[in-house]
């Protein structure tokens, strides 16, 4: 047992504690707080699993933007959108994730291929540039469209219209006589 | 020598279904995207550990690109999020039913 291992098994901790915090709370605020911890321990486990500009990319896009745009949506609602909160929908949920969770766990450990040992390698993030430009610049010019589709869509969302007034600003004027 | 695959394949899978009761369970339009984020990164720590059990690198591409189809999700589906809750007034996908007849 070496000393990878020990932070393996600290840093799995640390992300399944933080998740579980996140999904069980009834306010999307904490929810959001709880899973920036837990994406920020899986940016350690990206280091350590070697890949150090994932980890990066993990802390700067995943944990710092897209996380703060959910807060930031957060506070632009008026009230806090909260959940009703009954256990009642925990029932059916939680089966189905332990069925799956048990499922996958008994496969997984059924396979004899499963216990070949990690061997820590580090790809540089110098090689990591070149082999995707080198290979895979077609994707890369792919995923570029997808984030000019999605900004226009936003753009096109964020819009206010005529029947979003409609919807939502004439039952307030109807019901003040 | 970190580990064997198998614990990280746990460990991801473990994560992926909380996140699948996660969206069972919240009637919270934000929960859900709360609980596909999860769901993402689940998938991230599947693909890192395979590339580095192969020594391929193919799996790390794929978590960039994970990463960028999971930034466009996240902003489409936060403006369709504002968009309905500008409309209804509530974040309760039960209420969505102006369909209905």
């Amino acid at each position: 047992m070496t000393l990878y291992t020990v932070i393996f098994y600290l840093l799995s901790v640390v992300i399944l504690v933080a998740t579980a915090m996140a999904i069980t709370r009834r306010q999307p605020v904490y929810a959001v707080l709880y899973l920036i911890v837990a994406f920020l321990g899986t940016a350690a486990l990206f280091f350590l699993l070697g890949s150090p500009l994932l980890a990066g990319f993990m802390v700067i896009v995943y944990a710092g933007a897209i996380m703060v745009l959910v807060l930031f949506v957060i506070m632009m609602f008026q009230r806090s959108p909260q959940d009703p909160g009954s256990f009642f929908h925990w029932g059916p949920a939680g089966l189905l994730a332990v069925v799956f969770a048990s499922l996958l766990v008994t496969m997984v450990f059924k396979d004899s291929g499963a216990g070949v040992m990690l061997k820590g390698v580090a790809v540089s993030p110098r090689d990591f540039g070149h082999f995707v430009f080198d290979r895979y610049w077609l994707a890369i010019e792919i995923v570029s469209l997808l984030l000019l589709v999605a900004l226009v869509a936003v753009l096109q969302l964020g819009k206010r219209t005529e029947a979003d007034d409609d919807e939502s600003e004439r039952p307030v004027e109807e019901g003040q006589p | 020598m970190i580990v064997p695959l198998s614990h990280v394949i746990v460990l991801a899978g473990i994560l992926f279904s909380m996140g699948l009761g996660c969206i069972v369970a919240h009637r919270n339009l934000i929960m859900t995207l709360v609980g596909v984020e999860v769901m993402m990164n689940a998938a991230a720590i599947v693909f890192i550990a395979a590339a580095l059990r192969w020594h391929l690198m193919e799996g790390q591409v794929f978590v960039l690109f994970i990463f960028a189809v999971a930034a466009a999700e996240v902003s489409v589906g936060l403006g369709m999020v504002v968009r309905v809750y500008r409309r209804t007034g509530s974040l309760d996908p039960d209420r969505y039913d102006i369909l209905k007849w």
